[in-house]
């Protein structure tokens, strides 16, 4: 089974290739340093350490897990047709994680995704691969994480999150891969009735990272899609969402919020569809960029495609730079231009870091906000 | 040797003269106010000797505690003891009052040669600081002067200079706008503030705030110059007369 579906996806990439600038979704990230680094790296074996397992949960290697879960569910959402990266994936990963999260299941503990790449001495291209099944009712919180470490390597993820009706599922994705890598990866989210999904993006490392988040939305679904990103030297970042409202009575929030500092660029494209059936959707989107150099870019573009007629959606986007006023306003109290820059530009991302619900991924994020701060000042 | 010395202060925005000479000196433990009409720069002046950038200093010195303040940047004035009461004081979302004070006493106790205060102490002072302006402890879990009434931003400033004890008080019309039960708050969280090793300008458009913040002297500014300089009685007589016989006296 997974045989073919990778056999269909490694035709599909070698007939629609890398994206190229001229490829309306990639128009302002050019992979071809991607594509370079594909050519020569390496496809290392990608070994997995399963933990102990808790009550309501389930973690196996995709290899391992019972076929007819594997046939139902692998890949039938995250689209190999039409996304280069995705089809990449879906033709090389070496196994992957399946979790699985029984019905009814309370699981209290969040469910850590830890990805690490090395690469030392020669480049690297890796595929993770990830399935979650949360159970009908299921209460769970996952936690991906991707670092590394070494010179140029690619991680290239994919990630299929299926919530069963009335599931509330937290997910939380923190990105620190190293100063040169390439980071691309794909978050599909496929929503049943009435669920409670709320994800959040947090991307620090990589040379250029490329995170694309996907949700289908199902009847009375709420989905939040949260994001924040802080990016300096040559660093560039694009972040693509997409939630399709399919069915009636949803409502989606999204908050992007980004960092620019140095010559970094960050891309945000926030794509909203309410289909003709989803009457009564309400969809909220906000991208906030606070641009600390003259020499960073930022292009956002919200793109709504709205076929119902009984709808609200709001989105908005923001420039700025750090208030001049304030910035008196501490010195003048004592506190240091340095400090007093660095206190509002945590200030900045505060309404992210508190939404955190996992208290040591919060503090991990408060202590990577202050030394990226202090870093790049110096 | 006087806290202040103000020597001949010549101040531009935008290539606008504003101060066009002042001269001024304030010893420790005086009370000074600076009065005038709109745009004559009692709030320029307050502003310079802040450290706001939007100002060019031209001409003139100024001496603070024998260090040559004009040399200084913002931060290491009020590190040395000045505070500056805004008169629009600042907006500052994400940050917690709490926090802010915290970080700007430690900052100051540091200059000082003090290690920062432990968290018991500091809310303790913090409280008893916060029952002198009669403030609401809400107010310190909720983010600097974000969402507050202007009442209770005036407040805060007096609030924070009560909690850094400046050896220079610099109060910029911190009696606009506020209605008479908040000035009078205001004035006692000041008078409280008094002492020997204080100085403070007040600098008011109104003699009113001057019948609870009685001063030492008053000094009347016009087109950036001081025109007359003058007791306490000075601002009562200017109440009677009005700035337009200043004016014409000091033509």
């Amino acid at each position: 089974m997974i045989d073919r579906i990778r056999e269909e996806a490694r035709q599909r990439f070698r007939d629609v290739g890398f994206p190229t600038t001229h490829d309306e979704d990639w128009r302002f990230t050019s992979v071809a340093p991607i594509s370079k680094l594909v050519a020569q790296a390496l496809v290392p074996a990608a070994p997995a350490h399963l933990p102990a397992q808790v009550r309501g949960v389930e973690i196996s290697k995709l290899s391992e897990a019972p076929r007819e879960l594997i046939e139902a569910h692998l890949a039938r959402y995250a689209d190999y047709q039409t996304n280069a990266f995705v089809a990449l994936n879906t033709a090389n990963f070496q196994d992957g994680l399946l979790v699985r999260i029984a019905k009814g299941a309370v699981i209290e503990d969040p469910i850590h995704l830890v990805f690490e790449s090395s690469a030392n001495g020669h480049p690297t291209a890796s595929h993770p691969r990830t399935l979650v099944l949360a159970g009908p009712d299921s209460h769970a919180t996952i936690v991906e994480s991707y670092s590394g470490n070494g010179g140029a390597y690619l991680t290239n993820a994919v990630t299929e999150i299926v919530a069963g009706d009335h599931a509330v599922i937290d997910h939380y994705k923190l990105q620190t891969e190293s100063a040169r890598a390439f980071h691309v990866a794909t978050l599909q989210i496929q929503l049943g009735r009435d669920t409670n999904f709320r994800s959040h993006s947090l991307s620090f490392g990589g040379v250029l990272v490329r995170n694309d988040v996907n949700a289908v939305l199902s009847q009375g679904c709420e989905c939040t899609l949260n994001g924040l990103y802080l990016v300096s030297g040559d660093q560039h970042i694009d972040n693509h969402t997409c939630i399709d409202h399919a069915k009636p009575h949803a409502a989606s929030h999204e908050l992007y919020k980004g960092i620019l500092e140095g010559h970094s660029s960050a891309v945000f494209n926030g794509k909203i569809l309410v289909r003709k059936d989803a009457q009564k959707t309400d969809a909220k989107q906000t991208n906030k960029n606070l641009v600390l150099s003259e020499n960073a870019v930022i292009n956002t573009k919200p793109e709504l495609q709205i076929l119902a007629d009984d709808v609200r959606c709001t989105h908005g986007a923001t420039i700025g730079q750090l208030d001049r006023e304030a910035i008196f306003y501490l010195q003048s109290r004592g506190i240091g231009l340095a400090d007093a820059r660095n206190l509002l530009i945590f200030a900045f991302a505060r309404d992210i870091v508190d939404r955190i619900k996992v208290e040591p991924l919060r503090e991990q994020l408060e202590e990577l906000l202050l030394e990226k701060l202090h870093g790049s000042r110096n | 040797m006087s806290l202040l010395e103000i020597k001949n202060l010549h101040a531009s925005v935008a290539g606008r003269e504003i101060l066009k000479g002042i001269d001024l000196s304030i010893n420790a433990g005086e009370v000074h106010a600076i009065m005038g009409p709109n745009g004559s720069g009692k709030s320029t002046l307050a502003q310079v000797l802040s450290g706001r950038d939007l100002y060019q200093v031209t001409a003139g010195e100024v001496v603070y505690d024998g260090k040559d303040l004009l040399e200084m940047s913002p931060e290491d004035r009020a590190r040395d003891g000045i505070f500056m009461a805004f008169q629009y004081p600042v907006e500052i979302p994400g940050v917690s009052n709490l926090y802010f004070l915290k970080a700007a006493l430690n900052a100051v106790r540091k200059h000082q040669g003090l290690s920062d205060l432990d968290a018991m102490d500091f809310l303790a002072l913090v409280k008893e600081r916060m029952a002198l302006m009669e403030m609401d402890q809400s107010l310190l879990n909720r983010a600097v002067n974000t969402g507050f009434s202007g009442g209770e931003k005036k407040r805060n400033e007096i609030f924070q200079m009560a909690v850094l004890e400046p050896k220079l008080a610099i109060l910029d019309e911190t009696d606009s706008g506020l209605d008479i039960d908040a000035l009078k708050i205001v004035a006692n969280g000041v008078n409280a503030l008094r002492n020997p090793a204080r100085a403070m300008i007040v600098v008011t458009h109104y003699q009113r705030l001057l019948n609870y913040i009685v001063p030492d002297f008053v000094h009347v500014l016009a087109e950036g110059r001081i025109v007359k300089s003058g007791g306490k009685e000075l601002a009562l007589e200017l109440e009677e007369s009005g700035y337009v016989g200043i004016e014409g006296e000091a033509a």
